[in-house]
């Protein structure tokens, strides 16, 4: 919003200039600049910050549950207030925290990956970020009043006026709404972007994975975000209005809920894995040295993940009512998934294979993501099986894989992406001592914590429960589990520093510190408002390579002519 | 090819690990239960899950340790080092489209063993020997989508999610159960070799049935009934089988445990006729205090 500028061209055949400025305004300083931004790298900080906020808020009420189980029988926490922790753990895991924090990423990157000035709706931009505050807002205020105590999935009956009759269910039907458009907006401006504003040359078969994965998150909230929207609808009016949509003893239907809310819930858990998935498939090649392995086939399973992702929504529901015949669809179903998963596992392995590997911060978050994650994806198949699913469900078996997948998958490429897209942002680096520091300490701690669920559940614990007796080794599992989770927050907290001291005292990165492969690299760290005065032809999917490549060349046969398309990639110097 | 070599050392390291596991398993599976494979012991459906289960886990260990093998390997060999050039390589059709197909097979042994191993867990036998012997016409489950053993006798018990306790009444049918029936509350008593039916279903908010050692969880939705079946063997008469609520049903779910106590069936013959006297005692207590307090209003 620096300059007014115009475009005048985005082709580049001959060397001229491609934005011309008719008048500079000096630039808006102060938190009004921030309010009243557009700016979709400013937008992006601001989602950033905001979601690392309510993550850590929403790890504050993990601490609490793990507190309260570390004893058996214990009696710090009441079952009122445990059970309103973990529906705002869930809900802001999921709705405030993983969901947007894409959405940030997103926001700042995906423009500056594909050579673009800005999203291509700044102001619908804005308000998706707006509107997401006022859904933390709506949310978080209910704690001054009567938190839900329905958990994230808020089934009815449990739901319903009648049984859980404060205002806190209300609370939770707003925070979906509001997240919901929020990122129903963000996800058409993220389309138009992507399918409208890449640099010339840049085709489908050239765009960054990380765009792909964005690309996929973005048709799957399209997809699913409709339907949550109506059963929230419905649930409202069944507490207040006098309707019976999920009120047996009305002619209504339980489970008809739980067929809506997880015909959105499963695309969700891709919609917070699928961006994850895309910034380990741009952060491995870099510190790998090696170009992406299979660029087709790991974009290919990105769209058929989410395909498939829309059709095994039943298998959360595996223990409900129904015929045999749906619960073998729905278990083939679920299988199908775990082959274009697998298949990118084994690209990313096969990326690493004879490359040289840099073990910085940011790789090792990749690393630590494709271990974890890979244990969250074999037990999905064990509760893929639906007889053994019928032991399994709604146990802390449960709760150990959805973390692995959530917490391994989705936190673990945040991080990555944190510590690899950090220097961009701010212009500086992080420390390395302190990252790798967090790295170890979230590792372990993530695993103390949640390998041992899964024998919690084994051992007959179901979820949800406030307190338990101590039969079999419940206690001394739950012991456990809770000593892990503090070395979790801990490794977070080191990261949290680590940004906040990187900010004033990090090395300067320059443009390009890690010898990147795309566009983003190619601006100064960080961005100037216009991100860039020249988008270059873009001929593989690694622009700055070819850059590179160019630069090396002209540099070093100084004299020479330079090779017969070079004018084609403008090059700032 | 360095490739080669190791595809063959993985090869024959997941073959030693399965064997491994295969024996472990074998030998001292149930020691594991409850912490690495589901409780089982009570029930043949229960057995046949923990059996299914431990298959899965022996294919998974073979994937896990592959995968996370490949995965360090890789870390370490190929580290950056001085004068190490990664190579660049963009993909190789044939390796990519091979172990498509490879994760692809492997989910289909796994379909087959769920297959060959469904109808044992899904379908209940009839009742042993030693079991109650029902009688035709009484105690009898009917009627679809319910299965029933092949030849058509169990012992039918309806059971009641409530906030926050089960309540079990032991009667045929369970959509129009007489109203003397006798019931429970929190403890279930069932004759041992004896198949169990139950039509599980909730009367305030979604619960779900669970007793680990007597097969999985069958959620009890208000509007809906749900089916599911256990025979204890014999020799566990006398035993009490616990379980508690596996689906969040309001604050105390929590303390929303069950029982499931196995006698002998002469005893439950016993225990049942004790239940109708007591049932019927308290009724009749019930009916003269409350004309006893009529009459004391009527002046």
């Amino acid at each position: 919003m620096a300059a007014t500028t115009t475009e005048v061209t985005t082709t580049t055949t001959a060397p001229v200039p491609q934005i011309v400025a008719r008048r500079v305004e000096p630039e808006r300083t102060g938190w009004t600049s921030w309010v009243t931004t557009t700016d979709h790298k400013r937008i992006g900080i601001m989602y950033l910050v905001l979601t690392f906020v309510f993550f850590i808020l929403g790890g504050t009420e993990a601490l609490l549950m793990r507190l309260q189980l570390s004893q058996a029988d214990n009696t710090l926490l009441d079952p009122k207030t445990y059970n309103e922790l973990f529906t705002m753990h869930g809900t802001t895991m999921i709705f405030l925290f993983v969901v947007p924090i894409m959405a940030g990423f997103g926001n700042y990157f995906v423009p500056l990956m594909i050579g673009a000035r800005d999203m291509a709706y700044p102001k619908l931009n804005a308000l998706s970020f707006w509107l997401l505050v006022a859904g933390g807002l709506v949310f978080y205020g209910s704690v001054f009043f009567n938190p839900p105590e329905c958990g994230w999935t808020c089934y009815p009956t449990l739901s319903e006026a009648q049984y859980l009759p404060n205002g806190g269910v209300d609370a939770w039907i707003f925070l979906i709404h509001l997240t919901g458009l929020s990122s129903l907006v963000g996800a058409i401006n993220f389309y138009a972007t992507i399918a409208n504003m890449r640099a010339p040359g840049m085709g489908w078969g050239r765009l960054p994975l990380f765009v792909w994965a964005i690309l996929v998150y973005s048709i799957l909230l399209i997809l699913a975000l409709p339907v949550i929207a109506g059963a929230v609808t419905m649930l409202l009016t069944d507490r207040h209005f006098g309707t019976h949509f999920f009120d047996p003893s009305n002619g209504g239907s339980p489970l008809l809920w739980q067929h809506l809310f997880w015909f959105f819930g499963h695309p969700e858990v891709y919609i917070m894995v699928l961006p994850g998935f895309g910034i380990i498939s741009e952060v491995l090649p870099v510190f790998a040295r090696k170009p992406i392995f299979g660029y087709k086939a790991i974009a290919a399973s990105t769209v058929l993940i989410a395909f498939l992702g829309l059709l095994v929504w039943a298998h959360h529901m595996f223990a409900t009512p129904s015929p045999t015949f749906v619960l073998i669809f729905f278990m083939l179903g679920s299988f199908l998934i775990a082959v274009p998963t697998g298949v990118k596992i084994f690209n990313w392995v096969a990326t690493l294979w004879r490359g040289t590997v840099e073990f910085k911060t940011a790789l090792l978050f990749c690393v630590g993501f494709i271990g974890t994650f890979l244990i969250g994806g074999i037990t999905g198949v064990f509760l893929a099986v639906f007889p053994v699913d019928w032991q399994l469900t709604d146990t802390y078996f449960v709760v150990a894989h959805l973390h692995y997948v959530l917490m391994g998958g989705a936190v673990f490429g945040v991080f990555a992406g944190i510590y690899y897209w950090f220097p961009k942002i701010t212009g500086r680096l992080m420390s390395e001592g302190l990252g790798k520091l967090s790295f170890w300490l979230m590792l372990v701690g993530f695993q103390v914590t949640f390998l041992i669920q899964h024998s919690m559940g084994l051992d007959g614990m179901p979820r949800r429960i406030y307190e338990y007796a101590d039969v079999g080794h419940l206690e001394l599992y739950n012991m456990i589990s809770t000593i892990g989770s503090f070395i979790l927050a801990a490794g977070v907290l080191v990261t949290a520093i680590n940004v906040l001291r990187s900010l004033k005292h990090g090395p300067v990165a320059g443009p390009d510190p890690w010898k990147a492969n795309t566009l983003e690299w190619f601006t100064t760290s960080p961005p100037p408002v216009n991100n860039f005065d020249v988008v270059p032809r873009i001929r593989s999917v690694e622009p700055m390579k070819d850059i590179r490549r160019q630069i090396a060349r002209q540099t070093a046969g100084a004299g020479e002519a330079p090779p017969a398309p070079a004018p084609e990639s403008a090059v700032r110097a | 090819m360095a490739r080669t070599q190791a595809t063959s050392l993985a090869r024959r390291l997941a073959l030693a690990v399965l064997v491994a596991l295969a024996a472990l398993l074998a030998f001292a599976g149930s020691a594991f239960a409850g912490a690495i494979v589901p409780e089982s012991g009570g029930s043949p459906n229960a057995d046949h899950i923990a059996t299914l289960y431990k298959l899965i886990l022996v294919v998974a260990v073979v994937i896990f340790i592959g995968v996370e093998g490949c995965l360090i390997y890789s870390l370490f060999k190929f580290r950056a080092r001085k004068g190490a050039v990664a190579a660049q390589i963009r993909g190789n059709t044939r390796l990519e489209v091979g172990w498509t197909v490879g994760a692809a097979l492997i989910l289909v042994v796994l379909a087959v063993f769920t297959f060959a191993l469904l109808p044992s867990i899904r379908n209940p036998p009839n009742s042993g020997p030693a079991g109650l012997q029902l009688a035709t016409g009484t105690l009898v489950a009917s009627g679809p989508p319910k299965k029933l053993p092949p030849n058509g006798k169990s012992l039918n018990i309806c059971v009641n999610g409530q906030q926050y306790i089960w309540r079990f009444t032991y009667a045929a049918d369970c959509s129009n159960a007489p109203l003397n029936s006798p019931f429970s509350y929190q403890q279930m008593v069932v004759p041992v070799d004896t198949t169990v039916t139950l039509d599980i279903n909730a009367q305030d908010v979604a619960h779900s049935w669970w007793i680990p050692k007597l097969g999985g969880k069958f959620d009890a939705i208000p509007g809906y009934t749900n089916h599911t079946w256990f025979k204890i063997p014999a020799k566990y008469a006398g035993t009490i089988f616990t379980g508690q609520c596996a689906e969040l049903c309001g604050r105390n779910h929590a303390n929303m445990t069950a029982q499931v106590r196995a006698v002998t069936p002469a005893e439950y013959e016993r225990w049942l006729d004790q239940r109708k006297q007591d049932i019927k005692a308290a009724d009749d207590a019930a009916a003269k205090e409350r004309s006893q307090l009529q009459q004391q209003q009527t002046p």
